[in-house]
């Protein structure tokens, strides 16, 4: 029931910002997230962003790889 | 070791860097609980590693009483429940549902945020619309911000019955109890975007816990694992987020005024813990025309188990699925007996879901295993 899907923000109008979910677009409740901009990404829960995420995720979860074990995240890129 | 996956080059490093580790772990959160199930991480961890699933799914820790009160209310003139999907087939105090109640008369319909709830409310004023309020802090915000949008727009016929839990009570009768010894702790990714990583810095300050903050995806889990492992084996016990993409320090400092702003901390009754202290989450004064149990004269009810069922056992990670004499029998997906096998999230019904091979060889019916 905690779930958030990250999406990516392609409108804003007023508190309201449609977010496309690998090309599946929805009305999102922006005012948790209030400084986000058109291209951000976000986590979105229950029909509210809660949070902006980069786009580049993946990559951080790998950088975390490198500091915890050297060499083994290196194979994923 | 470029032409090898490196998802089994991070297992196997695991497997064989903690062969020798004996530790019960456990994580709090309805989403982990599914991902460890699918992946069968929790069969490829060396054998002295036990890793148990918290009270972390919102439908399941909620009392049957809860149910029971929404579906009364839902046979009552003019009211329409709204209520997130994963509600639907609980079982209240008489084996009864909400899916039940529907069959029965009652109005009731599924949406996908509060937000949606109150837009019916507006433009449905002759119906009181009440939506179920049931969730963590992470979900807490979300249903905030339906009431002050209710508030805002002068719509007077939406209330909340409110089911909203905070997670630290809960988890800190789990680690004051002497019958569950936990070695490290997997905390709940989403709901740590919410109140931030250092909201769990009481674990390993106040009971030594080793902490680690993770996401949902598979690899991701093995690193919280790894990194909880690590800590364990080098005999630490530290807060560690490796979610930071998504979780800061501080959380989300809009969610959290929000809160503050809307609710009051209150008694909050838990399947398996019953009533905890400061577990629950009430209404400000301002806010209390919308609260359903106020609006509605509400009787509190008693939760009434149903016999023979672990889920408050199950929660606690006191139990596991396959020890419940209901479970996969009496007790599947399309008849659930308790509300863990309700929710894709409920323990029950991850390890349903994802038996090993042979049982689902065995299992007659394997058309709706994920």
């Amino acid at each position: 029931m905690c779930l958030a899907i990250p999406g990516e923000l392609i409108r804003i109008t007023g508190d309201k910002g449609e977010v496309s979910f690998s090309g599946v677009c929805r009305e999102v409740d922006l005012r948790l997230v209030p400084e986000a901009v058109v291209g951000d990404y976000l986590l979105v829960h229950a029909g509210c962003a809660i949070q902006i995420v980069p786009a580049d995720e993946a990559k951080l979860t790998l950088e975390l790889w490198n500091q915890i074990m050297p060499g083994v995240a290196e194979d994923e890129r | 070791m470029n032409d090898s996956n490196p998802l089994a080059e991070i297992i196997s490093c695991f497997q064989t860097d903690f062969a020798a580790l004996h530790c019960t772990l456990m994580e709090v959160c309805g989403t982990h609980t599914h991902v460890i199930r699918k992946a069968a991480i929790h069969q490829l961890l060396p054998r002295g590693i036990r890793l148990l699933s918290g009270p972390g799914c919102p439908v399941c820790v909620t009392g049957s009483a809860y149910i029971e009160q929404a579906i009364r209310l839902s046979q009552e003139p003019k009211v329409l429940i709204t209520t997130f999907g994963d509600l639907l087939k609980v079982p209240g105090n008489h084996n009864n549902s909400l899916t039940d109640a529907r069959a029965n008369g009652g109005r009731i319909k599924v949406v996908y945020t509060p937000l949606d709830a109150v837009e019916i409310a507006r433009t449905h004023p002759n119906l009181e619309v009440i939506f179920l309020g049931v969730g963590f802090e992470t979900t807490a915000p979300v249903i905030a911000l339906s009431l002050q949008t209710a508030r805002q727009q002068g719509i007077a016929n939406f209330t909340i019955l409110p089911a909203l839990k905070v997670l630290r009570p809960a988890l800190e009768a789990l680690l004051t109890d002497d019958s569950i010894n936990l070695d490290g702790l997997i905390a709940p990714g989403h709901l740590s975007v919410i109140t931030g990583a250092d909201a769990f810095g009481y674990l390993p300050e106040k009971y030594g816990l080793p902490t680690v903050i993770t996401g949902f995806k598979t690899a991701e889990i093995w690193l919280g694992l790894t990194a909880l492992a690590r800590q364990i084996k080098a005999g630490q016990a530290k807060l560690e987020n490796m979610y930071p993409q998504a979780v800061s320090n501080a959380g989300n400092l809009a969610a959290q005024k929000l809160i503050k702003q809307v609710f009051r901390v209150d008694d909050g009754e838990w399947r398996g813990l019953g009533v905890l202290p400061g577990s629950g989450l009430g209404f400000d004064k301002e806010y209390l025309r919308y609260d359903a149990r106020v609006r509605f004269q509400l009787e509190p009810l008693q939760s009434v188990e149903p016999p023979g069922c672990l889920c408050g056992m199950i929660i606690l990670g006191k139990s596991e699925p396959e020890e419940c004499r209901h479970f996969g029998r009496t007790c599947r997906p399309e008849h659930p007996v308790g509300p863990c096998m309700v929710s894709s999230e409920g323990t029950c019904a991850a390890h349903f879901y994802y038996r090993d091979r042979r049982a689902r060889e065995d299992d007659e019916d394997s058309s709706y295993l994920g």
